[in-house]
């Protein structure tokens, strides 16, 4: 049981908050500009575990739209912002795999 | 088949209304997520990685043809077009909206199915052999016990708010095929000396970070005393159980605490003063039950008809599904037939909706239109024909569910993993796709004989990797996936937890690993006879982890 939102919070880079969306589930950041957004290039990005947690305490103050918000790394070493481990890799692409239905029938 | 009556489809009618109203509530912001989360979970749904999982209950793993057709409607119109069987009998659809759900939930009831408690710490499906009422060595169909105890403990209010989570199984055969030692309570039906039917109570079993093999605290319990006694080891828990500490609360936690001794003296007490109240089962309730299972009308037939004769001598490849994936039924002229959801290359346990609606339609022309699910991830048609066989087989293998496979190294049981799963730390899905390539060669598979890999992405083991022949278990280091091994575990009469063979390996050489388990298995084996697991018995990891290591 090492859900994110249950690991103590510690911060060595770049992180964002991610959450899910309420009505679908699907993955969301907390915005720069407020807000959610599904696009992970437009999600807020702080360095230190201060703001971490205050970026944390805003995203969780609007529960209506997202559901159980953390802090995930991200990687923006070549320019771009990418998930910073495969936990995210994989919350922002999908499984590693083909899906039943699609590759195989 | 259990046929519900107005009462259970009135049940489900309120249960599905009052949830369209609390996911009203909490889109309009009415309920907080704290407020919402244990109401959904009462409902079987979680939020994942990607998004909301719904788990539906499939009780002690029955299904009839229009259920099964439901979940692949299910699949197409909510979901992305297939689902999960879990170990646990239960269906798992993993990209459902939450706004979509209490529409997911009116059309699942239309054919009698729901996720009520399927999560959360009540008591769980009631789960048993895949093979219930058809099996050859059962003493009697297990699947009215489990109904009896399903009654009983939905929606018990005292059962609601237990501890933990409590899963419990039943078998009536003499070969365990639903892993009752590894639960929370299992019931094992058989006859005492004087040749009745009663139970064998086992309690404490469980996987996770602390596994157990159960203890028996009553050899024998006669049918009547079936809910109070449960009941009593319920209240049991209940009292003593540990809420305090989440890794704690388990039964088997309290019953390895107090020892399985005194904790049957606990419930002995607790027993003795409701055993004889309005608890105690009559024959008359059991013949109700009973009442409500149709069981089906079977033709007088022959062992090997002609038709199967023919096909078995002239199609080698029927021959070898044959051999594999079909096994004697109680009724001559009949099989039981296992439908391998581990084709090479494929997640463990997922069928598509089209899948789905080919194998409900089969059964309907086949085996009387029922379907079961077995904690092995794989399904079961369990009336067919003999003389159907061939037929069937061809339709079977025409949708890819006929992989000749059971039982053998490829049907791997694997949990979802890091693919889906919010909890997991490593995938346990494509470790299982590699292993299905690496042994795609059926010849060596069945050389090989009879091997349970079992894999499990987290400490929580919904992958039963302590029970597998070889179990394997994801955990993360340093940001990356590995893995540790065990060998020699086994989740039938013999149930024993695998033992460690050495230092957790990295994600890319965990195919390469196992093939060296197999080939030292191969290696060392007396004979070809010998099991895998008896080989391990036998010998002890020792040689296997001087082999496996030895090259690294």
């Amino acid at each position: 049981m090492t859900a994110p939102t249950q690991q103590k919070l510690k911060v060595h880079g770049p992180v964002v908050v991610t959450a899910n969306r309420l009505r679908d589930g699907a993955v969301v950041y907390r915005a720069a500009l407020g807000g959610w957004t599904t696009d992970l290039e437009a999600s807020a990005i702080v360095h230190s575990a201060e703001d971490a947690k205050k970026l944390l305490a805003a995203a969780s103050e609007e529960g209506l739209d997202a559901v159980g918000p953390y802090v995930a790394p991200v990687d923006t070493a070549g320019g771009r912002v990418m998930p910073g481990n495969l936990r995210e890799q994989i919350r922002v692409a999908g499984p590693t795999f083909d899906l039943p239905g699609t590759a195989i029938r | 088949m259990y046929v519900y009556d107005n009462f259970d489809r009135t049940l489900l009618a309120e249960r599905v209304s009052e949830f369209r109203d609390q996911v009203g509530r909490r889109l309009s912001g009415a309920l907080t997520e704290d407020e919402f989360k244990p109401l959904r979970l009462m409902n079987g749904v979680y939020l994942q990685l990607h998004a909301y999982m719904l788990r539906v209950a499939i009780p002690y793993g029955t299904l009839s043809s229009a259920q099964l057709r439901t979940l692949a409607h299910i699949a197409r119109r909510y979901d992305r077009g297939y689902g999960h069987f879990t170990t646990r009998q239960n269906m798992q659809f993993n990209w459902i909206k939450l706004s979509d759900l209490p529409d997911v939930m009116a059309d699942l009831a239309e054919t009698g199915l729901h996720g009520m408690q399927t999560s959360g710490n009540c008591v769980r499906n009631v789960t048993t052999d895949q093979w219930a009422a058809v099996a050859p060595d059962e003493v009697e169909d297990p699947r009215i016990y489990a109904e009896i105890l399903r009654q009983h403990c939905t929606m018990h209010p005292e059962f609601t708010f237990l501890p933990r989570k409590f899963k419990i199984a039943v078998t009536a055969a003499k070969h365990d095929r639903a892993a009752i030692r590894v639960h929370d309570i299992g019931l094992r039906m058989h006859k005492n000396g004087a040749g009745e039917v009663g139970f064998e109570v086992v309690v404490g079993g469980g996987l996770g970070r602390t596994p157990f093999v159960a203890k028996t605290v009553k050899p024998f319990l006669h049918k009547r005393d079936l809910l109070s006694y449960i009941e009593a080891i319920l209240r049991v828990y209940n009292q003593y159980g540990r809420r305090d500490n989440i890794y704690k609360a388990r039964i088997k936690i309290l019953v390895h605490e107090l020892g399985a001794e005194k904790f049957a003296s606990e419930v002995e007490t607790e027993w003795q003063s409701i055993k004889d109240g309005p608890l105690a089962i009559g024959p008359e309730l059991i013949a109700d039950v009973a009442s409500h299972f149709k069981y089906p009308t079977y033709e007088r037939l022959a062992n090997e008809p002609i038709e199967l004769q023919r096909a078995r001598s002239i199609k080698p490849q029927f021959g070898r599904w044959f051999r594999n994936s079909v096994s004697p039924h109680k009724q001559p002229g009949y099989s039981i037939v296992t439908l391998s959801l581990k084709p090479e290359g494929a997640p463990p346990g997922d069928a598509t909706a089209e899948q789905m609606d080919a194998i409900a339609d089969l059964a309907d022309r086949y085996s009387f239109g029922e379907i079961r699910v077995g904690h092995e991830q794989n399904l079961v048609l369990p009336h067919v024909p003999q003389r159907d066989l061939p037929a069937l087989w061809e339709a079977l293998d025409a949708i890819g569910v006929a992989t000749p496979n059971v039982g053998l190294v490829t049907d791997i049981i694997a949990c979802p993993g890091l693919d889906y799963c919010s909890l997991a730390n490593t995938r346990s899905i494509p470790v299982a796709q590699e292993l299905t390539r690496r042994f795609k060669s059926l010849d060596a598979q069945h050389s090989i004989g009879r091997l349970h890999v079992n894999i499990s992405g987290c400490i929580n083991a919904c992958g039963h990797h302590h029970v597998g022949h070889i179990g394997i278990l994801g955990v993360e280091k340093n940001g990356e996936e590995f893995y540790q091994i065990t060998l020699g575990g086994r989740a039938d009469e013999q149930a024993e937890l695998g033992a460690l063979m050495g230092p957790a390996v990295p994600y890319n050489e965990v195919a390469d690993v196992i093939e060296d388990v197999v080939a030292a298995y191969v290696e060392l084996r007396e004979r070809p006879e010998e099991l895998f697991v008896d080989t391990v018995k036998r010998l002890g990891v020792e040689p296997f982890k001087d082999r496996v290591y030895a090259a690294r």
